[in-house]
């Protein structure tokens, strides 16, 4: 499981996360909600090691990860797709899939990836999950629809088998159709048994996907619980849902 | 001779000269789109490497004639330990100078590469001297007659040497999983980090790269010409200009910038006169700033949009 326990971040002297403290367990997905600048990226970038804790402590199944650099974080199963997809335009959709192996075919993350073959069974599972990214094997990932893109992008993060999925605003800038596909793969990922963080814009619907939710306001966890208790909350549904208060 | 043969000697001339500068171009790209630096103690690493060869393949006397070597090495084995042993100084300058830096804004780290360049040209004068060097040419024999132009045996190694090494280094970037996590750092480094690519692992490999690159240049033309401790600045130089032409950061715009900055110093020199060599590189440097800043063949999304240049 991974704990968050009374973790802080902060920018210069701007603080980001003040004291945020959750927990997650396999096979479920947790939605953080909040406003722009609540701090919901700034706190999967703490996960991730890409913007260090100042304190508090994150422990992945009892080990800490707090001070880890990014990679070694990476290698312990901790693959973010990062806010605005971040696919490698300059590369094919196939090697994009490939790097997010990376840290399996160097023998640093589980399971190792050995030969060609195993990387190859690996990239058909992911092509299986989104048949349109098989079409576009070739192409480079740059010429590829913002959806695709994000297909590719959770795509590449599942190469490294995570055990955490952190995702940042998947359905960012996309059309109201794909972002119903989206979330729906999103759901399907339940069954991969990892833990994921869904991050979102679109409270509606992280809720509707999520199991749990936690509400982020000014770098604080304000509210907290079950998705469904969540979006039926007056003071959610008024501030995040957009539905006016009675 | 007439004009069509002149035509073909001077264009011979310029894609010898001009692989020289797309190799040391080469160099450059290769750090810049990793890193966004633009190293200029580039040149240094043709030096070194050619003085390094040298000392290895003849009677040498060093830090001012305190220190004989001799090592006769056979020519091969000697070029191939200029090459290491410029591939170690320029992991060397990285791990010493830039990574240190790493915190510092990209500006900072080209202006620590500058500095660089002084301490390695000044290390050179102390241990070389300021005596030219040279190679004797690595297959003596007659030069190919080409429609009646001359082409020196050492031009047809120049020439090979850069076409192998171009091929390698394509195969390299493009069919290798390494190859292709350092087109990855270029392409998007953040994303690469959060792939578990270390990017100073990733900054180290290009300076190793670059420098073996440069190191090659150096020692394949010091048989054509001489080596002096100081012409580190101008094959900079000529290989910053060759790489801006080719858009800074494409390997392919590098190589044709270098050979087409080679072809009209070239004919600049046949037919303007050899004093306006220099000048014509800047003359062209200056027209592709002002015109088209990002150069002619530019990768869009790349390091240079990063590094604000």
């Amino acid at each position: 499981m991974l704990e968050i326990k009374n973790v802080s971040t902060s920018y210069g002297h701007v603080e980001a996360l003040r004291g945020v403290s959750m927990a997650a367990h396999p096979g479920e997905i947790v939605s953080l909600i909040g406003a722009n600048g609540a701090g919901k990226t700034t706190l999967l970038n703490t996960i991730s090691g890409m913007t260090p804790a100042r304190s508090g402590q994150i422990l992945l199944n009892g080990v800490e990860i707090t001070r880890l650099s990014p990679e070694k974080i990476v290698n312990l199963g901790v693959c973010q797709v990062p806010e605005r997809r971040q696919v490698f335009a300059t590369l094919s959709v196939r090697d994009n899939l490939t790097l997010g192996a990376y840290t399996r075919m160097r023998g640093r993350g589980e399971p190792p990836i050995k030969d060609r073959k195993t990387l190859h069974l690996d990239i058909e599972t992911i092509y299986a999950m989104f048949p349109i990214l098989k079409q576009r094997e070739k192409q480079l990932a740059g010429t590829l629809s913002g959806g695709e893109q994000q297909m590719l992008a959770i795509g590449r993060s599942l190469m490294g088998r995570p055990k955490v999925l952190l995702l940042d605003e998947p359905s960012l800038g996309l059309a109201p159709l794909i972002v119903r596909d989206i979330f729906e793969i999103i759901n399907c990922l339940r069954e991969i048994d990892t833990i994921i963080l869904l991050v979102e814009q679109n409270a509606r619907a992280a809720l509707r996907v999520a199991d749990r939710g936690y509400v982020l306001e000014t770098g604080r966890i304000v509210m907290a619980g079950p998705a469904a208790d969540l979006a039926a909350d007056p003071a959610i549904q008024q501030a995040y849902l957009g539905k006016q208060g009675r | 001779m007439s004009l069509q043969t002149e035509i073909i000697q001077f264009l011979l001339a310029g894609i010898t000269v001009g692989s020289i500068y797309a190799l040391i171009a080469l160099g450059f790209v290769t750090i810049y789109n990793v890193t966004g630096i633009i190293n200029f103690a580039q040149g240094e690493f043709a030096v070194y490497g050619a003085f390094i060869a040298i000392t290895a393949f003849q009677k040498s006397r060093l830090l001012s004639g305190n220190w004989q070597v001799a090592l006769e090495w056979p020519l091969p084995a000697a070029a191939l330990v200029g090459v290491v042993i410029t591939t170690l100084v320029g992991i060397l300058l990285y791990r010493l100078a830039i990574q240190p830096a790493r915190r510092a804004s990209i500006l900072s780290m080209i202006i620590i590469t500058i500095g660089a360049a002084f301490v390695m040209r000044g290390a050179a004068l102390l241990l070389w001297g300021t005596d030219p060097y040279r190679l004797p040419v690595f297959t003596p024999g007659p030069p190919l007659k080409i429609f009646g132009a001359i082409l020196t045996r050492q031009s047809v190694w120049v020439i090979a040497v850069t076409a192998v090494l171009l091929v390698i280094l394509y195969w390299f970037f493009n069919r290798t999983l390494t190859g292709k996590t350092l087109q990855a750092c270029a392409d998007n480094p953040k994303a690469a980090q959060l792939m578990g690519i270390s990017p100073q692992r990733m900054a180290l490999l290009a300076f190793g790269i670059s420098s073996a690159v440069t190191a090659i240049a150096g020692i394949v033309i010091v048989p054509s010409t001489f080596m002096t401790y100081d012409r580190g600045l101008t094959l900079s130089l000529k290989g910053f200009v060759a790489a801006i032409v080719g858009g800074l950061s494409n390997p392919a715009g590098a190589v044709l910038g270098g050979i087409s900055l080679g072809v009209l110093e070239s004919f600049g020199a046949g037919y303007l006169s050899s004093g306006y060599k220099d000048a014509i590189s800047f003359i062209v440097l200056f027209i592709v700033l002002a015109v088209r800043l990002g150069g002619f063949l530019r990768r869009r999304g790349s390091a240079g949009e990063r590094a604000g240049l």
